[in-house]
């Protein structure tokens, strides 16, 4: 019975983060347009030279991706931090790192997945190779839930902060360097036609040890902040 | 009488007490061996055979990367200690350190960068250890800019805790992925297991300068520690009596 409505309350928490974010659908849109955006501006500032283009195209994605997940971050719990939600949460009988982690899949599914989706077209901006694409792809894949795990830790410290978003900028950054370091590395190995392998497992053992840990870190956390 | 001392320890009043005594000690220790190590690395130390005196600049850069990483450490260990047992003085300690090793880290960066100048040719390279250092430079900002934007001191100490926690996890990662990323870094001339490749005449300063940026650090944390002591119990009887017999 128990289990039974823990696996209710995981899959309502999405539900209705969902619900919410077809209602609000520019908050959707917005890191999506900035993620395009950004990708787009470099081209315009460093000229269209498709060698030049081809050798920085994959940290450019990479980047902007990192930066469209921390413009995003800042809304997983302000809502329900404002309006006593999230005491809730913390109130339930459940364990608030379950909660936390369907609260990060539903953030992953908002704004990770648009983002994923559209990279392949960026990665034709930018002139990679099918092969470097690809793996574009799959690191993307890998990599923005981790993006989104790591960041809640970040927002969940910062949640009653006035001027948290900058401070998460400080916090959350640094801790996604190794993560742009495999994936765009991947991807340029992937586009010099080499094996990828040892990249990907890699990005994938990031992305457990990041599943894992950072629910119940951020659990912590967000006790810390509403104390 | 070993757990009571601890017992009193950890309480403010006697830990203000107990600190201020031990300050001067470590204070001055830390002066000899710094003299010591400064004479022997600079003056008695031959010159290297490849990089002639500026290779002298090891005493100060390595002792203080050493420092950044152990401060981190210290400050990890102290946070967690203060999350489980909610010992108010592993709190005061690990908030305490996150200045010190910020700047022990910009001395690293600082002098790396010196030294780099006439070995690399310039200020700056995208050495793995350099950048690892700068990371690691970010994630003391990280520290100290949290505890800054929250009002409520013991709050503001628990946050510090799981992010020193989150980084000390981090720190490792971050480590192999930025050597594996790009190196340039002459390789470990001291750890290395089976012999040191450092002489004996260069090692010996080292680890005396190494020893007193380590009492520089207890006696720089301690004196911090008090005044956030201070600071925190303000309200206490202790305090006022202290404030007002002086």
């Amino acid at each position: 019975m128990n289990r039974h409505s823990l696996t209710r309350a995981f899959s309502l928490l999405i539900r209705r983060d969902l619900i919410l974010a077809m209602r609000h659908r520019a908050e959707m849109v917005n890191p999506l347009l900035f993620f395009i955006l950004v990708t787009s501006l470099f081209p315009l500032g460093i000229g269209a030279n498709p060698n030049l283009l081809q050798a920085v195209g994959p940290g450019v994605i990479w980047v902007a991706a990192l930066l469209a997940a921390l413009l995003s971050l800042d809304g997983v719990f302000r809502s329900d931090f404002e309006d006593g939600t999230l005491e809730q949460y913390l109130l339930s009988s459940h364990p608030v790192s379950l909660l936390v982690l369907a609260k990060v899949l539903a953030h992953w599914l908002i704004t990770g997945l648009p983002l994923l989706l559209i990279s392949p077209l960026l990665g034709v901006f930018l002139g990679l190779p099918p092969a470097g694409i690809r793996i574009l792809f799959i690191t993307l894949l890998l990599g923005t839930p981790v993006l989104s795990l790591i960041g809640a830790v970040g927002v969940a410290l910062t949640v009653g902060l006035r001027k948290g978003g900058m401070i998460l900028s400080l916090l959350v950054l640094p801790l996604y360097i190794p993560l742009l370091i495999f994936a765009s590395s991947a991807v340029d190995t992937a586009a010099a036609g080499l094996s990828v392998t040892a990249h990907l497992s890699l990005i994938a053992a990031l992305l457990v040890l990041a599943l894992s840990l950072s629910p119940f870190a951020t659990a912590a956390a967000l006790r810390i902040s509403l104390s | 009488m070993f757990n009571n001392f601890f017992h009193k320890l950890a309480s403010p009043k006697h830990f203000y007490r107990i600190a201020g005594a031990l300050i001067p000690w470590l204070a001055g220790a830390c002066l000899l061996l710094a003299l010591a190590g400064l004479y022997y690395g600079l003056i008695v130390a031959p010159p290297d055979y490849q990089q002639g005196d500026s290779y002298r600049i090891i005493y100060i850069h390595v002792p203080a990367a050493w420092m950044s990483l152990f401060i981190y450490m210290v400050m990890a260990a102290a946070g967690a200690i203060g999350l489980v047992w909610r010992m108010k003085l592993a709190e005061v300690i690990a908030i305490s350190s996150a200045p010190i090793g910020a700047s022990f880290t910009f001395v690293a960066l600082v002098t790396g960068s010196i030294w780099g100048k006439p070995m690399w040719g310039t200020w700056w390279v995208w050495d793995a250890r350099l950048t690892s250092e700068l990371i690691l430079l970010f994630l003391y900002l990280g520290v100290i800019a949290l505890h800054g934007a929250i009002d409520d001191r013991r709050t503001a100490a628990r946050a510090v805790a799981i992010l020193a926690l989150v980084g000390v996890i981090n720190i490792p990662i971050i480590h192999y992925s930025v050597e594996w990323w790009n190196t340039l870094h002459q390789g470990p001339t001291v750890t290395k297991f089976d012999k040191p490749s450092i002489h004996i005449s260069m090692l010996i300063p080292l680890l005396l300068m190494a020893l007193s940026f380590k009492l520089y650090y207890a006696c720089v944390v301690l004196m911090r520690a008090r005044c956030e002591v201070l600071e925190r119990e303000r309200s206490a009887g202790w305090v006022r009596e202290l404030v007002e017999t002086k």
